[in-house]
């Protein structure tokens, strides 16, 4: 009993991390220029463009999953790729989610730092890219709170990966929609134990970027 | 003649005499919402020497120095550097220097790694950049955490780093105290001995007699008068610049003629 406690417990914690991490990675990787493009960028429809990213923060977990159950179901556009009920789907639903995290965090560090950094760069005669390439840098410490924002915004969500991941054991089954399950069968010792873990997660992560946000504040580091 | 912190050496074109101007405004206006910031600027500023655009705060100095380094567009007029000479041959050093949240050396390397110096020549520009700043015991040390003095000497060597021919100072000592003003104005003298054309803005009578060979009177957006340095402190043609020298203010002289 007390086995298969712990190695079901490692395998959803490591199952969570698996498919929020790859999340991340894939929205950052996404998100990063889209935020840079949208800060650096003049065309139409980009005030636009950046009220539709902020307001994305707000998607319902829900309803992304929904609507992807709609795009990956057997009958659906995207059903022969066989994605329902797959951690791909999870990951796919969980990226929608952190892109607007992070691009809408990257946009607004990068429009400040070339306010900030505007004339010095003209001065220095730095094209569009190596203007990216130095604003992106210098807002490193910005970045990173992003994205590990979005890493908690990923690990606590329930209801996307429960619709599109299905909450399958061993297969599909993370923190968040093991705990729903396992409350629910009255099994409150796992519940709480995973419970436990994602509370130190996500209020470990939210501490995490406090730190950094406290650091930036700080008008010179090396 | 004032004393200087560094002798000038004569310059080339004293010898060669009527040399084309390494920059020229020829009527250069400046509007910004309707309201006219510089009316029809003639300027031209000598190759090797250090001209200085003097007048009182909102003459529109700093806007023409802006204007010269390409970072506004004239509304009226023409502009022209001389032949051979882009804008990326023009430095600008603003009077607020903005440096990267990073160590002295790391801004120098950026400022290079722009400049496109190659990677294996970069160690050593920057050490010689450092040494002519006086700042090679603060290399590690962050930008930011730098005197005001000794900021303005890491920009001064940070606009070096793109080699220019026209090096454009807006008023790089005015919250600097006596010593650390010394010390910029020392540098200067140096850059420009070495044959770097120098326009210098500031409100300073004292500075401009240190350090001008050319002055160009600028208030209320128009160029009162301009002619050689010693000239234009013995015996000011316009009843602005006679005012301004004098301690009044510009505005009490009433419309003085072109010259």
């Amino acid at each position: 009993m007390a086995a298969t406690f712990y190695r079901d417990l490692a395998e959803i914690v490591t199952l969570s991390l698996e498919v929020s991490l790859g999340a991340v990675v894939l929205a950052a990787l996404l998100a990063v220029p889209l935020g840079a493009v949208l800060a650096l960028g003049r065309f139409r429809g980009r005030g636009a463009l950046v009220l539709l990213v902020n307001a994305a923060m707000g998607l319902p977990p829900v309803v992304v999953g929904l609507g992807l159950y709609l795009l990956f179901s057997r009958a659906g556009p995207l059903g022969p790729l066989g994605l329902l009920y797959t951690p791909a789907a999870m990951i796919i639903a969980q990226t929608i989610l952190v892109i607007p995290i992070i691009a809408s965090f990257t946009r607004e560090t990068v429009e400040g730092l070339a306010a900030e950094y505007g004339d010095m760069l003209a001065v220095l005669r730095a094209g569009f890219g190596q203007r990216l390439l130095t604003l992106l840098v210098e807002a490193r410490p910005a970045l990173l709170t992003a994205i590990l924002a979005g890493l908690g915004r990923a690990l606590s969500e329930v209801g996307a990966v429960m619709i599109v991941g299905g909450n399958i054991a061993h297969y599909t089954r993370v923190m968040t929609t093991a705990i729903t399950l396992e409350t629910s069968k009255g099994n409150l010792a796992l519940a709480m134990a995973l419970g436990g873990i994602l509370l130190t997660l996500a209020l470990g992560l939210n501490l995490a970027v406090g730190l950094i946000r406290e650091r930036m504040q700080e008008p010179t580091h090396a | 003649m004032p004393d200087r912190v560094v002798p000038l050496r004569p310059a080339a074109s004293e010898a060669e005499g009527g040399e084309t101007p390494i920059c020229r405004l020829d009527r250069v206006s400046l509007e910004r919402g309707g309201r006219r910031l510089l009316e029809r600027i003639d300027m031209a500023i000598p190759r090797g020497r250090i001209s200085v655009l003097l007048g009182p705060n909102g003459a529109g100095k700093s806007l023409a120095l802006r204007l010269i380094a390409g970072l506004e567009t004239p509304s009226g007029g023409t502009l022209t550097l001389a032949p051979g000479l882009e804008a990326k041959h023009v430095g600008l050093v603003l009077q607020q220097p903005v440096f990267l949240r990073r160590s002295v050396h790391a801004n120098l390397a950026h400022a290079l790694a722009l400049a496109g110096t190659p990677r294996r020549e970069r160690v050593g520009r920057i050490a010689e950049l450092l040494v002519r700043a006086d700042l090679a015991h603060a290399a590690a040390r962050p930008a930011r955490a730098l005197s005001g003095g000794e900021q303005q000497r890491l920009a001064i060597v940070r606009a070096l780093a793109l080699e220019p021919r026209l090096l454009l100072l807006d008023e790089p000592t005015s919250s600097l105290d006596p010593q650390a003003t010394r010390a910029v104005e020392a540098l200067i003298g140096e850059i420009r001995n070495e044959g770097t054309t120098i326009l210098l803005v500031t409100h300073d009578v004292a500075q401009a007699r240190r350090l001008a060979e050319r002055v160009i009177f600028l208030a209320d957006g128009r160029v009162r008068e301009s002619g050689p340095a010693d000239s234009f402190f013995d015996a000011p043609r316009s009843r602005a610049a006679a005012a301004y020298l004098e301690g009044r203010l510009p505005e009490e002289a009433g419309d003085a003629p072109h010259s």
